[in-house]
């Protein structure tokens, strides 16, 4: 091969790095053990993540603060309530009245679990808890809308009361969307983003659903 | 010694265009064993059947299944395996929905969209929006048609999105199973042409679903000269979809058995339109004015047809 005779390897490429090991704390947090910290420390610790995260719900912008620290908390509590909310209605008779407790429940974690599966598996980069952490509190502005919706039913059932739950469902349910979507969508590849969108908006039109077809007793 | 051109690349032309041009020639290829009857099959056919390779696709059909059985080398219990179901990008699903709902005569639609890429996004998003637009159109459509009586007392009926989702998951899934079944033991009797994968027809099934959902949207309107139309409307629509891609399958089959297979395909898609029509959408009551009868002993009788 005559066109190789004047390829050589250097002999003499340096090679230059570290292998220690850095010893030390990833964070101010972890100088200290939280082990003999207060009980009160630790639960308010909790409790002010839980509520820094509704904040950011309630005002959405693209802030990784919510999908760093992920949490289930704030899910259980939503979703716990909003099922305990949707009790109470047409559940004395015994089939074709409302979703039953474990109906509620599984839709919502289910949904949710399905929502994240289908975004990981459409090539998205967000965590699997992640995922489940920004769906679950965003079905917060809903469970306000069935706490408004449970106080209009006490004042009455009629035409006007449907309207004002109406009105009032629909502009949670598009606060919901729009708020899981601006934390979710940029994880995505730019071409599937719909692709991700739909599933979130059907989520929360069945949880928009159930919530609007409530009737007492 | 080799001289400088002697060891310059030749160009080939595209496999494609020698075939063209002398269409006759023996053809090798190196792919899965599967392909060699499909050459000579089509080669011993002749012109006569150029309606073929428009349904088949076959211009390109050999880099798509050598695309194919490169693609999916993931094992099955890896993450990675199952991601290859959902590659497809926004405008793709968005081709297909539209392949399904508007067919063109002579295409197949597996050919010409799904194109060794079948996806399960479409299928399974699909019947769950199907699902939920049954049970949430059955529901208004009940509540409008029964506005207004005394003794009516709305209920969600919440049981019924259960049963929707079984009909139809199983329709989905099952029919395509037992079609592609019944699909693979004909070819070990009688040499197709065409052969889909279970996951094609699946796709085929998931997207002829689509017409469903704005039909469902529209059988609230509590006629049912309005509704039946509609149910027409649709069979024909995806039916045609449907009967497009296995009329290939099955058509150099024993004449009966072909014709009976396109009529079950047909046949158990008219079922599950007519069957949630049927059960979850209640009948339109008729507001004909009954005559009134005056019974002897003086009381009159109104009577209100259903």
């Amino acid at each position: 091969f005559p066109g190789l005779a004047d390829v050589s390897i250097s002999q003499d490429i340096p090679v230059e790095g570290e292998i220690t090991v850095p010893v030390g704390s990833h964070s101010p947090d972890e100088d200290y053990s939280t082990l003999d910290e207060p009980v009160k420390d630790t639960i308010m610790r909790d409790l002010k993540a839980v509520g820094k995260k509704f904040v950011h719900v309630m005002y959405p912008r693209k802030s990784s603060a919510l999908l760093r620290d992920w949490d289930l908390w704030g899910p259980l509590v939503l979703c716990v309530s909003l099922a305990l909310m949707l009790q109470g209605g047409s559940a004395d008779s015994k089939d074709d009245g409302g979703p039953q407790f474990a109906e509620v429940f599984v839709i919502i974690w289910f949904g949710a679990v399905v929502i994240t599966l289908n975004s990981k598996l459409l090539g998205g980069t967000i965590s699997f808890f992640q995922s489940l952490c920004v769906l679950g509190y965003c079905v917060m502005p809903l469970t306000v809308a069935m706490l408004v919706c449970r106080l209009v039913l006490l004042a009455g059932t009629g035409t006007v009361s449907f309207i004002i739950r109406l009105i009032v469902v629909g502009a949670m349910f598009g606060w919901s969307t729009l708020a899981s979507t601006a934390f979710l969508a940029d994880s995505q590849p730019p071409n599937r983003k719909a692709l991700v969108v739909y599933p979130i908006f059907l989520f929360y039109f069945v949880i928009s659903w159930m919530i609007l077809t409530f009737t007492p007793q | 010694m080799a001289t400088a051109d002697d060891l310059k690349f030749q160009e080939f032309d595209d496999a494609a265009n020698l075939l063209a041009a002398n269409p006759d020639a023996t053809t090798i290829s190196i792919d899965e064993p599967a392909e060699i009857p499909k050459n000579q099959h089509s080669r011993l056919q002749g012109p006569g059947r150029e309606e073929d390779d428009e349904l088949l696709g076959t211009d390109d059909s050999d880099k798509t299944e050598l695309l194919a059985g490169q693609k999916k080398s993931a094992p099955f219990w890896t993450f990675e395996y199952y991601q290859t179901f959902f590659d497809v990008d926004t405008y793709q699903v968005l081709d297909r929905i539209k392949g399904s709902v508007f067919p063109v005569p002579g295409k197949n639609f597996v050919r010409l969209y799904i194109r060794s890429n079948p996806d399960l996004y479409g299928p399974f998003w699909i019947c769950a929006t199907l699902v939920f637009t049954i049970a949430v159109s059955g529901n208004l459509s009940n509540f409008f048609i029964h506005l207004g009586k005394p003794t009516y007392h709305y209920v969600p009926e919440f049981r019924k999105v259960s049963i929707a989702a079984t009909t139809i998951y199983a329709y989905a899934w099952l029919v395509p199973l037992a079609l592609w079944g019944f699909l693979m033991w004909r070819n070990t009797k009688v040499m197709n042409i065409v052969s889909y994968s279970f996951l094609e027809i699946v796709c085929v099934y998931g997207y002829s679903l689509f017409i469903y959902i704005p039909t469902a949207m529209l059988w609230i309107i509590p006629q049912q000269v309005v509704r039946w139309v509609l149910v027409a409307f649709s069979l024909c629509l995806s039916g045609s979809v449907l009967v497009m891609t296995f009329w290939p399958a099955v058509r150099d089959d024993n004449r009966r058995i072909a014709v009976a297979t396109v009529a079950a395909i047909l046949l158990l898609h008219a079922l599950l339109a007519v069957g949630c029509l049927a059960y979850f959408f209640d009948a339109p009551e008729l507001d004909i004015p009954a005559p009134i009868i005056p019974a002897h002993n003086g009381t009159t009788v109104v009577t209100k047809s259903h």
